[in-house]
């Protein structure tokens, strides 16, 4: 582990220096749980009491290009994880792999083990239209549908065929909207295209659209990065009330989004997991030289 | 002098002046060594004695050479005998191609009268007259020209700047052409239409059910009135149209789709190119490939199936019509379903759509303006085209909504129109005129709603 | 509705629809496949068709002539004044080259009948043979002449398929000239006489099914005559006495066409029944006429024809003389075929025949047409040639190539470096974007109008078409030009003006050169679509049959499109392969040249 962050980066310099006790061992795991298998060295406890998601020995890669180095992580029930680090250092990828979605992406290949409760996603024979279903996704820019409002809504309760009926479609999209607390908002104006909101309306509708076919992992992909910190305000507030049903993994540049809305906190830092803990642990006590550089501003 | 003699002669006097303008600017200055001392390089002061030169000569030659023959004719005419001059145009127009045969040492219609005679060696005598001083004025005008600017030249010219704003402006001129071509396509259109919506009115023209042109050939005959009535044409064009559609739409849309969605690298390279080759394949290879393979073939299948199918069939021509449209319609919407952002997918997948699901449902309708612009310029193409129609389909203007009969398009009897024999002042002829003048609107009102429907889905997402 | 609740369900749900969604996926996919597939489907049966068509036309059939070159009939004068030469009967020495391969052919119809196996232009080839070697002047020498278009057909197996069976049996011909018996000991001719039942029946069937329509067409004619009837007893009984007249007008015409339809039912009928009769006769004599395929007999080095078969042997006209009366043992004497029959064909059996001949004897041979490439048009398939259309084409291009491209390079310099953004510079963009899309035919139109009618420059000149396709290709010119200059990245622009360059020279010397291969690849495919381009040529008058070389742009031609295009309308089978065989050329051509720009897109490219 060390030998490859000495010749990843000059910035890593530092790390050589570093003694063992820098790298405790996971202590939590005990290595009958993970067999044979190597541990990452991260620091933290990687595990969680009830986890929704577990990565085990993740690796990702873009053609020659490694992306994700041996990851491992828990994402536990009705929580919100978050995950920083510097650009480009392969959180949204990671994040991306947990539906799936980098399946689109050509020359991606991905190995080691996700679950979702008992189901390894990555296996051939699973099907990734459930999959997706219960593992939604909110992206980095409000992408909805160029549709009515309502459209949007009833896109995935329609693919789908969630809905019997007309009322049970119009229940499925109010009952999103006020979830997303859209709802009040828009009522009016349900048959209007989605692109015509603000920015902010539009990431609440695109969480809306993702609540609505009732997924149990929300993945948020830097949700606020193209909003105002009004808007952003808003959609922290909706985070945080959709823990209550939700297991949600935010993806965030921001350092006090992560400590606003998280109850854990990964730090990323070139493709590999460095830290993992409580929030408020991360960032008042980090233990990793490399994320203390990151929270203190440093670099980033 | 020989025209083209002309213009060698002058092109060498254009390369002399160069020289000599060179020469004489590095002279004033005394010199290779002394050349900064002067405004310019020396090549400027060159090209500035070269455009004094060239230029006023080659446009003084070509309007001459663009308004001789009409001049010489005049004046031939206005010559003429009393009782020639009195004929009417038509037969004037004849008498004026005799004497234009006589003189250029053609066979002529019948006996030469004196007075023809007389008129073609009058018309010789100008042609030769006026080759004499087009050549004189010319070559004149260029050593004059050539004169002036040498003798201008002296260090402080600007030769760098007037030779630039030469430049410019023959660029300016350059990009108006294209304006000047489209009004030259409305007015020489239009004027001709207007004389035939003289003879013909308009609204006869435009909701006419019977187009019958070729009864109109002599005045004397019967029925000479002809029948110019242009609903059939329109109906027989829309009707090979919209097969051509059928075939080109889904065919063309549903291939770019699978090519832009879900063929692997290889295959689209592959494939792309050359479904791209029916795009290069002349029309004419497709009127061909029409006529002889697949008119026949729905023959074929027509009998096997007790239909008559005419061996002009709306249906071969259509077909073959929406075959060269595929390409057309498919980079169309290749361009455009690549112009939907990925996050649209993203956010389809995301919500566990299946691939077909996010192309039906978010692609498709978020691509549509694209698309339906795409499909609007295709339809212009379709009904523009000429040579396949000319060669599949028919010549019978026939009202009729049946794919397997024979009918005619506007561009069709458009060409049988003009090729061959014409006179200029019969409705049949004239007829094509405004019968262009209809299709000219027609596709450019559809050019011009799509390029606008595309460049605002464009802007849409840039 | 609380989430414990929702979401056994929404997995429930998906459980039970993804297959079918699944199926929806396959099937979209399998629609988008489809298309791909038939796309490419049409490329193949598209090149397929035409090659198939037309390979052959690079080949010619010629025939070897033993020709005598006759000083006395050349050049009486024995002066070998060019004049003289040119002027002789060179047609007479073909004729009599001829009648000493065919000896036995008497009568005028029937020379004229052989000379048809010869080109009509093999007198000019000798010609210019003699022209270019007088010393041939007294000689005999064999010549290779083209073959007339119909033989060319023929050996290239367009005209029948022949099919040859061995003979059973001694056969015995009684006579080795005219109008002959052949007789045999078995019943070689069962076969063919079978057949020939075989299609009697056929055709009687085809017959009674035109009748059978015929009565039908008959009794709707009757049935509206019915109606007709009435309507006038109605109308009388109304007093409508206009209508009356009007009806009973129709009902003239009804009758007029009722009695055409009952002359041809009784036509047909006893046609029909002719058919079926010889066809049901078993043995007897059976007449062979020219609806049925040909039977013949090669026996004794000779070809007899068969008029009428029967079981004992055939009777007919000799088309070959025989050697001899001898009779012919088994496996010495043979059936021939002409598979299609002689009534559908253009070479008659006769003049098959004189070619077998030819053919036994090694006169007739594919030799490569390199007068394809040279000669201009032509009535007679065998001489025509595209030679003149590629001429025209060329200076049609050339003239396109010359103004299109100077002009379509400066258009696009002045939009995208120099223009100012105004309404004015606004309309000439949307002038230029929608001059590309509008029809050719209208741009053949305008030079029409303008050129021919205005200018009085002659109609078919290629300079006209130059101009025209100038007007056409300009507008594609213009836009791939200004996309090659906007790709040249501000930075090179500024490099330049920063070291106090001029604008223009900045252009001049940095941009263009570096916008140089996209402006030569859109100008190429521009030509490419100009060297294709038929419509607007049709309306300047190119369209004439020009059978000389154009020597200058104001010299009447045609363009290789516009030859094409002549040549399908041309009735003669022959030029179905000439046609092939030109469209194959051009696409050669544009082939070429498209992979010139793409190769010039591949070398030259680069990303900023």
């Amino acid at each position: 582990m060390i030998a490859v962050f000495e010749t990843r980066s000059p910035i890593m310099d530092n790390s050589i220096a570093m003694n063992e006790s820098d790298f405790p061992r996971n202590t939590g795991i005990s290595s009958d749980a993970l067999g044979e298998r190597k541990i990452s060295g991260t620091v933290g406890e990687i595990q969680v009491q009830d986890p929704r998601m577990t990565c085990r020995n993740v690796d990702v890669f873009y053609g020659n290009k490694h992306a994700i180095i041996d990851v491992s992580l828990d994402i536990g029930k009705n929580e919100v994880i978050a995950m920083i680090g510097p650009s480009g250092c392969g959180k949204s990828t990671f994040l991306r792999c947990l539906n799936r979605m980098n399946d689109t992406i050509e020359g991606c290949r991905v190995s080691g083990q996700i679950q979702l409760e008992d189901q390894d996603i990555y296996d051939p024979r699973l099907d990734v239209v459930p999959l997706r279903v219960q593992v939604g996704m909110v992206f980095q820019k409000p992408n909805p549908f160029p549709k009515s409002i309502y459209e949007n809504v009833a896109y995935g309760p329609r693919i789908h065929g969630l809905a019997g009926n007309k009322t049970d479609l119009d229940e499925i999209v109010e009952t999103s909207l006020r979830k997303a607390g859209l709802w009040e908002e828009v009522k009016d104006r349900l048959d209007q295209p989605g692109t015509g909101l603000s920015g902010g309306q539009q990431q609440r509708l695109c969480i809306a659209r993702t609540i609505a076919v009732s997924p149990e992992v929300i993945l948020m992909d830097e949700p606020c990065s193209a909003l105002d910190p009004i808007a952003t305000a808003k959609v922290e507030e909706l985070i945080d009330e959709l823990r209550e049903h939700y297991t949600i993994a935010i993806v965030t540049h921001s350092m006090q989004q992560a400590a606003r809305v998280s109850q854990r906190t990964a730090y990323f830092h070139l493709g590999n997991l460095v830290e993992v803990g409580e929030t408020t642990q991360i960032f008042t006590n980090p233990r990793h030289r490399l994320t203390e550089d990151y929270i203190t501003g440093r670099f980033g | 002098m020989q025209p083209s003699l002309l213009i060698i002669v002058l092109l060498a006097l254009v390369a002399m002046a160069y020289h000599l303008g060179r020469h004489r600017s590095i002279a004033t200055v005394g010199g290779i060594r002394s050349v900064p001392r002067l405004h310019s390089l020396p090549c400027y002061y060159g090209a500035y004695t070269a455009i004094w030169c060239g230029i006023p000569a080659f446009l003084v030659l070509g309007l001459w050479l663009a308004f001789e023959p009409n001049i010489i004719t005049i004046l031939v005419v206005a010559d003429l005998p009393e009782e020639l001059r009195q004929l009417a145009p038509e037969r004037l127009n004849l008498v004026v191609n005799d004497i234009k045969n006589l003189a250029g040492g053609n066979i002529v219609t019948g006996v030469a009268s004196p007075g023809v005679q007389a008129a073609a060696d009058h018309f010789i005598s100008l042609e030769n007259t006026s080759a004499a001083a087009l050549s004189l004025v010319v070559l004149a005008l260029g050593i004059l020209g050539m004169g002036a600017a040498w003798s201008r030249i002296s260090p402080g010219l600007r030769a760098r700047n007037a030779v630039e704003r030469t430049v410019k402006v023959l660029l300016i001129v350059s990009s108006t052409i294209a304006v000047f071509t489209t009004l030259g396509i409305v007015l020489s259109v239009l004027f001709e239409a207007i004389r035939f919506f003289k003879i013909i009115p308009i609204t006869d023209f435009l909701f006419g059910l019977d187009w019958s042109p070729q009864m109109s050939i002599r005045a004397d005959q019967v029925g000479s009135s002809g029948a110019f009535g242009a609903v059939p044409l329109f109906a027989g064009t829309l009707l090979i149209s919209l097969i051509a559609m059928l075939v080109a739409v889904p065919i063309g849309l549903m291939s770019a789709i699978y090519l832009s969605e879900y063929a692997n690298r290889h295959f689209r390279a592959l494939a792309k190119p050359l479904l791209e080759i029916l795009a290069g394949i002349p029309t004419v290879v497709y009127g061909f490939f029409a006529a002889l393979t697949v008119a026949p073939f729905f023959r074929g299948i027509g009998e096997s199936m007790g239909l008559t199918v005419s061996s002009e069939s709306a249906l071969a021509a259509g077909v073959v019509m929406g075959i060269m449209i595929i390409p057309f319609v498919s980079s169309l919407s290749d361009d455009v379903i690549n112009a939907v952002p990925q996050s649209m997918r993203d956010g389809s997948y995301a919500l566990g759509a299946t691939k077909s699901e996010t192309v039906r449902r978010v692609i498709i309708p978020a691509a549509l303006p694209g698309i339906v612009g795409g499909v609007l310029l295709a339809v212009s193409r379709a009904i523009g085209e000429t040579m396949i129609v000319v060669m599949a389909a028919g010549l019978s203007a026939k009202l009729t909504a049946n794919p397997l009969e024979a009918v005619t398009t506007v561009t069709v009897q458009i060409v049988t129109l003009l090729v061959g024999d014409q006179e200029f002042d019969s409705p049949k002829t004239l007829a094509a005129f405004a019968l262009g003048l209809m299709l000219f609107i027609v596709t450019l009102i559809l050019n011009i709603v799509a390029l606008h429907v595309v460049r605002k889905y464009r802007e849409q997402y840039e | 509705m609380s989430i414990a609740e929702h979401k056994p369900r929404t997995l429930d749900i998906l459980e039970r629809t993804l297959k079918k969604r699944y199926a929806a996926e396959r099937r979209f996919r399998y629609y988008g496949l489809a298309a791909v597939v038939s796309g490419l489907a049409f490329v193949s049966l598209l090149f397929i068709s035409i090659v198939a068509n037309g390979y052959t036309a690079f080949f010619q059939t010629a025939i070897k002539l033993d020709i005598a070159f006759n000083a006395g009939q050349i050049d009486p004068e024995g002066k070998r004044a060019p004049a003289v030469l040119a002027r002789a009967d060179y047609d007479a020495l073909i004729r009599e080259a001829l009648q000493g391969l065919y000896p036995e052919v008497k009568g005028r119809s029937a020379k004229r009948e052989l000379k048809k196996v010869i080109s009509s232009g093999a007198g000019f080839q000798l010609r210019e043979r003699v022209l270019g070697n007088p010393g041939l002047i007294g000689g005999k020498q064999a010549v290779w002449v083209a073959a007339d278009d119909e033989i060319d057909v023929l050996i290239k197996g367009g005209a029948t398929d022949i099919e040859t069976y061995p003979g059973e049996g001694i056969a015995s011909p009684t006579g080795v000239e005219g109008e002959i018996k052949v007789l045999l000991t078995t019943n070689s001719f069962n076969a063919v006489l079978n057949e020939v039942k075989e299609s009697l029946l056929r055709k009687a069937a085809k017959a009674e099914k035109g009748l059978g329509l015929a009565e039908e067409t008959l009794a709707r004619v009757d049935a509206e005559i019915a109606v007709i009837d009435k309507r006038v007893e109605q109308e009388t009984a109304a007093g409508n006495l206009g209508l009356v007249a009007e009806q009973n007008a129709a009902r003239q015409n009804l009758l007029a066409e009722r009695e055409g339809l009952a002359g041809k039912i009784a036509t047909k009928a006893t046609e029909v029944a002719d058919l079926r009769r010889r066809a049901e006769t078993p043995g007897g004599d059976e007449a062979l006429s020219g609806e049925l395929p040909s039977y013949l007999v090669r026996i004794n080095g000779g070809l007899v024809k068969a008029a009428s078969v029967n079981n004992s042997g055939i009777s007919g006209q000799v088309l070959l003389p025989l050697s001899s009366t001898k009779g012919a043992a088994k496996g010495s004497w043979e059936i021939v075929k002409f598979a299609t029959p002689e009534g559908d064909r253009r070479t008659k059996d006769q003049l098959i025949a004189w070619v077998m001949r030819l053919q036994e004897q090694g006169r007739i041979e594919q030799q490569f047409n390199t007068n394809f490439f040279t000669s201009g048009d032509s009535r007679e398939p065998e001489q025509a040639g595209i030679g003149g259309a590629v001429l025209g084409s060329l200076y049609t291009l050339l003239v396109t190539l010359a103004l299109s491209f100077p002009i379509g390079v400066a258009a696009a310099v002045y939009l995208e470096e120099f223009a100012p953004k105004n309404k004015w510079v606004d309309l000439i963009e949307v002038n230029i974007n929608n001059l590309a899309a509008v029809p050719s035919i209208v741009f053949g139109l305008l030079g029409l109008a303008v050129f021919i009618n205005f200018f009085g420059i002659p109609r078919s000149a290629p300079l006209v078409g130059g101009l025209v396709l100038t007007l056409m290709t300009l507008p594609t010119i213009i836009i791939a030009s200004r996309s090659a200059l906007k790709s040249v990245p501000p930075s090179i622009r500024e490099a330049a003006l920063g070291v106090g360059a001029s604008h223009l020279q900045a252009v001049t010397h940095h941009v263009l050169p570096l916008a140089m291969p996209g402006i030569l690849t859109g100008a190429i495919i521009g030509m490419a679509r100009a060297l294709g381009e038929t419509a607007p040529l049709l309306m300047i008058g190119m369209v004439a049959f020009i059978v000389d070389l154009p020597g200058s742009l104001l010299d009447p031609a045609t363009a290789l499109p516009v030859q094409i295009y002549l040549w399908v309308d041309s009735p003669e089978r022959a030029f179905v392969e000439k046609t092939s065989a030109a469209i194959m050329v051009l696409l050669t051509f544009l082939i070429v040249m498209n992979a010139i720009a793409v190769y010039l897109r591949k070398k030259f490219e680069r990303r900023w």
